[in-house]
């Protein structure tokens, strides 16, 4: 390959997406990935991969923060310290990226989502929105749509429509924005709690569905001709790999095929420390990497993406001098603003005559209402906006995670040994997940202190959950509750989120902001094809761009956005280099 | 664990005093070769499976016996974590590359912090070796005797102690953090696969029936209410599969 025409950082979901639409519109495209090669017979092989210590306790696929990690603090009070240890999320490296190890809960965003800002003042007031920093996405659900169906189709995506061009489809989510057809595969089997869950679910009017999932129901051959192998709900998913050609990931859905195009290479154990730039700053030259020997090394490019992850793709911007810092104390600046995240809850459920077997699983089997989520409800007088899904997503209970006993019951000893015995067959949890809108004070940028093994400055954190959050949280643990409470269990145990926004307990990887999209070059930092405003041959995907996050897992979206970006460079920028707006 | 526990040994790369193999770091090109990489398949290393301590000196051995045998205690329902093995387990683990903190981001300053920003201690082993001389010290001081000469319920009052946050320990490690890891690394001990030296005889999947290491449920999905009828098995097999 002569000098290629496109340079992707990070190769997961997103760089593959982009690889595979750029080497098909013909471009010569090379990948930089800082982790290794990885593949399902090498790395999650069925002989092994079943191994709760190595890959979620020991971090066998995860970053590794030894190496880089970020500072963390509440609020600006506070000192930001180095997130020491993993926790609260799991950002992957290697090829594949947290695509390899992710749960495969594939959603869309409501219509509504896209509107945050608008949709809500135009129905409860712009007091309802308060000092909110909320903006609407410049693109709509109907911009989407069939790149949403495309990335459903790459994955093989199990599941049941509620709405096709507007009809209603039993079993489906009613709430759902228009689907232009039926999921590419049925819905999973399902297991007996998410289905004690559905049933309780129903008799209290709300309207339970099948979780949409990238875990296959059949064997099935997507439209790049690559083949997937029937789930077996091994429970051994998300935190995971997939033995068995089931899980889509990079691996099981665009590589066979994309490894053979001779427009592609891919390098690995190299990491881009920086976007360089040319003397107009206006325009990017290449990107600088440290290869495997700690050599730096210049690779120069047409066209730069990133496509390291939100939070490395903020901090490639912050650390190359791309775009206005975010400034919290003036509200001006954009690189950094709108960090947001997902927050959590659960409710467990205890039977005494009922085994559950709950370590039966796969990453998105489950069953789930939607009744409370974005604005499917009516908010008045209920001190918030925004809302979440309720369901029970049976992942597998692997026992060092997942052992969970009723309130009141100690952490060990006799008594705790007794509960777990008894307990852990006949147990469902249900979780909540909710959004997290866009605060002044919640944002990312550069610590002052403390540095990564190259001797660069940590991203900095700083965020916390607001009343918003907490509110709608424990509005949403409440529902849950009432359905736990018809659900006939001998204990009901909820577990609200409380206080303080922690680093420590996992919770999701669906961080999201700091690179937001919109129409205003002076509050946003890509425009709506997700080009720089500053550079206009950097295009920046990943969840970086959400002005704000919604109820549902991020992945689907920004897929979905990592589509209609490569479309409109084949079929515009190509054409004209430059800006695209 | 007793080597007879392995059916398939051969299959496992074994390390010593369970390091795991370091993973080579070197750059790859790839390039329109449908070949798989010459990669090594990533098999896991099993710990030493010989008797007796690597990091543990006699005497720190005596206080995680003492207080793993609290933890999780040998009863009617079945084995502890003494004789699962997880203090073996915990040895390996801190004579390894999480004991050295491989995945832990070390480098100072270490103020004073919140609670929310988790971890502001030094890598497992020195956590470990920090703590349980304050630990026993504190024992002597509050209850009169070395922890593992305390009665069982005096022993309960000092682990209690350590998990509230109530015991001050003298030399630096915070009673919570210490007491936080010892009950994640036992859980880990009597839960992980016995590969790793700990849940020996898959006797905390017994407890609680999970099957282990299968990959294929399938035919359980929708038997729903019916007890799994396959009794559980580990990455190496189980025993019984090498007996005739
Ligand atoms: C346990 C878990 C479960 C999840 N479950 C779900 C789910 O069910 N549904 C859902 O929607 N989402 C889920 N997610 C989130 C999902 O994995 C991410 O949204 C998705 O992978 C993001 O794609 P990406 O391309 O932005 O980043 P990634 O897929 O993570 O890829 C980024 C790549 O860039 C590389 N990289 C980073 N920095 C550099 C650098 N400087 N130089 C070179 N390379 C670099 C990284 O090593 C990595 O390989 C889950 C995540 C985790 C961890
Ligand atoms: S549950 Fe299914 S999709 Fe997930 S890892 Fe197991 S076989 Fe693969």
């Amino acid at each position: 390959m002569k000098n290629p025409d496109v340079v992707l950082i990070g190769f997961g979901w997103t760089g593959a997406i982009m690889a595979e639409r750029l080497t098909a519109a013909g471009l010569n495209v090379l990948a930089i990935e800082r982790g290794g090669w990885r593949d399902t017979p090498n790395n999650f092989a069925t002989t092994f991969d079943q191994d709760e210590l190595r890959y979620m306790w020991r971090h066998r696929l995860f970053e590794n923060v030894a190496h880089d990690t970020l500072t963390f603090r509440n609020n600006t009070s506070q000192v930001a310290l180095p997130m020491r240890r993993l926790g609260s999320f799991l950002p992957g490296t290697g090829v594949g990226g947290a695509g390899v190890h992710w749960n495969g809960q594939v959603w869309r965003f409501l219509p509504s989502d896209f509107k945050a800002l608008s949709h809500n003042r135009e129905r409860y007031g712009q007091a309802a929105i308060g000092d909110m920093t909320i903006a609407d996405y410049p693109v709509s659900y109907d911009d989407l749509e069939k790149h949403y169906d495309t990335f459903e189709y790459l994955c093989g995506v199990s599941g049941k429509a509620g709405n096709l061009n507007g009809a209603i489809q039993p079993g489906g989510n009613p709430f759902e924005g228009p689907r232009s057809r039926e999921y590419p595969n049925p819905p999973l089997d399902m297991t007996y709690g998410p289905m004690l869950f559905a049933k309780a679910a129903q008799e209290a009017g709300y309207h339970p569905f099948v979780h949409p999932a990238a875990n296959m129901s059949r064997a099935y051959t997507n439209p790049l001709g690559v083949q997937m192998g029937e789930c077996t709900y091994c429970g051994f998913c998300e935190k995971f790999g997939c033995g068995n050609y089931s899980k889509a990931s990079p691996q099981a859905t665009i590589l066979p095929v994309l490894m053979r195009r001779p427009n592609f290479k891919l390098i690995t154990h190299c990491e881009v420390t920086r976007i360089e730039l040319d003397s107009t700053r206006k325009r990017a030259t290449g990107v600088t990497y440290v290869d495997d020997k700690g050599k730096e090394r210049f690779q120069p490019a047409e066209l730069v993406m990133l496509t390291a992850y939100i939070l490395h793709n903020v901090r490639l911007l912050l650390l190359s001098g791309i775009g206005a810092p975010y400034d919290p104390q003036s509200g001006t600046g954009v690189i950094g603003k709108n960090y947001a995240y997902q927050i959590t809850s659960s409710v467990n459920v205890f039977y005494d005559d009922k085994i559950t077997n709950p370590f039966i699983g796969a990453g998105a089997l489950g069953m789930i209402i939607d009744d409370f989520n974005g604005d499917n409800f009516d908010h008045s007088g209920l001190g918030f906006i925004g809302g979440g899904y309720i369901g029970v997503v049976n992942t597998g209970a692997r026992p060092i995670e997942t052992h969970p006993v009723p309130k009141g019951v100690p952490a060990w000893g006799a008594e705790w040994k007794k509960a777990v015995a008894r307990n852990y067959l006949r147990m469902v949890s249900i979780a909540t997940h909710g959004a997290v809108m866009s605060h002044r004070g919640n944002y990312l940028d550069l610590d002052p202190t403390y540095k990564d093994a190259f001797g660069r400055p940590l991203l900095r954190m700083t965020f916390d959950y607001t009343d918003n959050e907490h509110r709608m949280s424990d509005y949403l643990t409440d529902r849950a509750t009432d359905v736990a409470k018809r659900m006939g269990a001998r204990d009901v145990s909820p577990k609200k989120r409380t206080g303080a926004y922690s680093i420590v307990p996992y919770q999701t990887t669906h961080n999201t902001g700091g690179a937001m999209m919109g129409d205003d070059p002076r509050t946003s930092a890509v425009n709506r094809y997700l080009q720089s405003w500053d550079v206009s041959n950097l295009f920046v995907t990943g969840s970086a761009v959400y002005p704000q996050n919604a109820g549902y897992n991020p992945t689907g979206t920004l897929a979905a956005l990592a589509y209609w970006s490569a479309d409109a460079v084949v079929n515009r920028y190509l054409k004209a280099p430059g800006p695209l707006i | 664990m007793p080597p007879s526990d392995f059916t398939r040994r051969n299959v496992l790369a074994t390390g010593t005093a369970g390091l795991a193999l370091a993973q080579a770091v070197k750059a790859d090109t790839y390039q329109s070769d449908p070949k798989l990489p010459p990669a090594e398949t990533d098999r896991p290393a099993a710990a030493d499976p010989l008797h007796g301590y690597v990091f543990f000196s006699t005497a720190e051995a005596s206080f995680i016996e003492a207080a793993l045998a609290r933890l999780i205690p040998k009863d009617e329902l079945g084995p502890g974590a003494v004789e699962a093995g997880v203090a073996v387990f915990i040895d390996r683990q801190l004579a390894g590359p999480y004991g050295q903190g491989d995945h832990f981001y070390l480098k100072g300053p270490f103020p004073k912090s919140e609670p929310t920003q988790g971890w502001q201690a030094p890598k497992p082993a020195e956590v470990y070796r920090q703590a349980i001389p304050a630990v026993e010290r504190y024992a002597k001081d509050s209850a009169g005797a070395s922890f593992a000469q305390l009665s069982p319920e005096k022993q309960d009052t000092v682990l209690k102690a350590l998990e509230s946050g109530d015991a001050k320990l003298k030399g630096g490690v915070e009673a919570k953090t210490f007491f936080a890891l010892l009950l994640q690394n036992t859980m880990e001990g009597f839960f992980s696969d016995p590969l790793y030296g700990g849940n020996r005889d898959m006797a905390g999947w017994k407890l609680i029936g999970f099957p282990g290491a299968r990959y294929n449920n399938r035919p359980y999905v929708l038997r729903h209410g019916e007890r799994y009828p396959l009794p559980p098995v580990a990455i190496g097999g189980r025993p019984d599969w090498s007996r005739s």
